[in-house]
């Protein structure tokens, strides 16, 4: 079936996702966006009146344990990776002026 | 000695304990193959030859001193780039984890570890496992030592390339919808997704979270389930992961498959736009293992038309979760310069991921957001439960369902680069394991004429590896195709 993605929602859910498209990749998504959209399209014909939705394939209990501290890292290895960071914090662009 | 490389896994650990040869020049000859064939084939991303060496050598020590840790204690092998490690950086194939050494090692990791498993290097990708055929890699090209012309398949391409060119006897892939499977039988090697929980998901980065499964690709059935011992088993950092101890797997390979019934699901074998050589080398083994006294019955699994679809709603949707972690924050790639947090976030994002990933976090936004949900996200969900149920059903009158792994060979690289649909009507065979938490084993079962590999799938129940590794393990008993070596890489 034919799905139209109009380049207003290919900027919306790129808004909401946090990524910026330049004009050309605007384009390209909502090719391929709609072409993708119009083959999963054939799942509304399945009945699945009354069908429990799948949310975990093996039927297990999820499990508990005591809440215990353990195995906690220090802060400078925490902090390690962050693209700008001091001793004990990541360091972001200003939020408030 | 000479031609280690021609070993696998077992045949290795023989060779170390009867003293032919040692885990140091084991690790050597493997060394030794990355250096002389990777340039043209692309599998690694980064090796640790000094590490690797040492380590051997130590194994060399602990084994004279009777110490051994397992079997496979020194002997090489290769993980994807998609695991936590303390001590090297994990990319997931992307620009956006450059310089990432992650606090901790995943438990797959400490598993290898323990039982002294040697690391080399880690194999090429495609972007956060987004793919089949490997180009989604930021970094390189992974070429199919079959045909360098074409693609290994992916997203775990780099791992099967590696094995199957011989430079590591086995190695670690992750599959989410075929990314273990469908590479391996483009490499012509063996490749199992386990029941999903019975390896842990710990410290494995992760792209959908009810579908990821961790496993082995090696050479034959007896390596794989060899490797699939020291994988499996229960985690208290994974709460998906199994709570019950895993069967001993390489016990169950008795090469007897007489009096098993083998489902064969209607249509699955001559699907349209199925290559036909493919098709009949399937069909092919399957009158091999009937020769071994395994027997045939036809099977439905009507609801498997619906896998491509049902799979990439989900897979999306999660994958669109799983990705807003990556925002310039905590690791990995900043965009320089944003005057405001949203400004950094969005450059972060824009810059760092690749074309695919951005295509798939789009759909998986756009399908679980306002309105949007039940007709798409909880209509999928529905849809695998009904793709539960056909296989609940055909288990009652078989014990495996086989069908091919692939619709067709390894492709040109290149070919399908600008249709992502085709890309993924490429899993169209392996999507329903993964929906259904089945295990799913790939084996080499021919060649086309222009002599590339074809795989045979086999699915078993849920938690019955042992069951597919058997009949899979027999097949290869009486057949030679994993033994045959890519001609580009023969000596």
């Amino acid at each position: 079936m034919a799905v139209n993605i109009s380049r207003d929602t290919v900027l919306y859910i790129a808004r909401l996702a946090r990524l910026r498209l330049a004009d050309a990749e605007v384009e390209r998504m909502q090719r391929d966006l709609s072409a993708i959209l119009g083959h999963v399209e054939s799942l509304q014909a399945v009945d699945t009146e009354g069908i429990a939705p799948t949310t975990h394939v093996l039927e297990i209990a999820t499990p508990l344990r005591e809440d215990e501290i353990a195995g906690v890292l220090p802060v400078s290895e925490v902090v390690r990776n962050a693209p700008d960071h001091t001793d004990d914090a990541m360091v972001v662009p200003k939020v408030l002026e | 000695m000479s031609e280690l490389w021609k070993a696998g896994l077992a045949q290795l650990a023989l060779h170390v304990e009867s003293g032919d040869t040692s885990c140091r020049e084991a690790v050597s000859a493997a060394l030794a193959r990355i250096e002389k064939l990777d340039p043209e084939i692309g599998a690694f991303v980064r090796l640790r030859a000094d590490a690797a060496l040492a380590e051997a050598g130590a194994a060399d020590e602990a084994r004279a001193n009777k110490r051994a840790r397992s079997r496979l204690h020194g002997l090489p092998i290769a993980v994807k780039d998609i695991f936590a490690s303390r001590e090297f950086e994990t990319h997931c194939g992307s620009r956006i984890l450059a310089g990432f050494r992650a606090p901790y090692d995943a438990t797959v990791l400490r598993r290898l570890a323990e039982a002294g498993l040697v690391v080399v290097g880690s194999t090429n990708m495609d972007e956060f496992a987004m793919g089949s055929s490997t180009e989604n890699s930021a970094f390189q090209v992974t070429h199919n030592p079959w045909d360098p012309a074409r693609i290994p398949g992916g997203s775990s391409g780099g791992s099967a390339a590696a094995v199957a060119a011989r430079m590591v006897p086995a190695a670690l892939g992750t599959d989410t919808g075929g990314s273990i499977r469908q590479p391996a039988a483009l490499c012509g090697v063996v490749g199992i997704k386990p029941t999903y929980g019975r390896v842990s998901r710990y410290g494995l980065v992760a792209f959908a979270s009810s579908l990821d499964q961790v496993g082995p690709i090696a050479r034959s059935c007896a390596d794989a389930a060899l490797l699939l011992g020291v994988l499996a088993g229960h985690d208290p950092r994974d709460a998906t992961s199994y709570p019950q101890p895993a069967p001993n797997f390489v016990a169950a390979l008795t090469g007897e498959v007489s009096g098993l019934r083998i489902g064969l699901p209607r249509g699955f074998f001559d699907g349209a736009g199925a290559d036909p050589e493919t098709m009949a080398a399937a069909r092919e083994a399957l009158s091999t293992l009937q020769g071994l006294g395994a027997k045939t019955v036809p099977v439905e699994l009507p609801n498997s038309a619906h896998g491509i679809a049902t799979y990439y709603l989900i897979c999306t949707a999660e994958a669109s979760s799983n990705l807003s972690r990556y925002d310039g924050v905590k690791y990995g790639f900043r965009a320089p310069a944003a005057a405001t947090l949203d400004e950094m976030y969005e450059r972060t994002r824009s810059e760092g991921f690749g074309a695919e990933v951005k295509r798939r976090i789009l759909l998986g936004t756009y399908v679980l957001s306002a309105g949007y949900y039940d007709a798409y996200y909880r209509k999928a969900q529905q849809v695998r439960t009904l793709i539960r149920a056909d296989f609940a059903r055909a288990f009652e009158s078989c014990d495996l369902v086989a069908m091919p792994t692939t619709p067709g060979p390894a492709w040109r690289i290149g070919e399908r680069v600008d249709d992502p649909l085709a890309m993924y009507l490429a899993d169209v065979y392996t999507v329903t394991a993964n929906l259904a938490g089945l295990p799913g084993l790939s084996v080499p079962c021919g060649f086309t004429r222009a002599g590339l590999p074809v795989g045979l799938q086999l699915i078993g129940r849920p938690l019955d590896e042992v069951t597919v590794l058997r009949a899979g393990d027999a097949y290869q008993r009486h057949t030679d195709f994993h033994e045959r070596v890519p001609q580009g890489v023969a000596r």
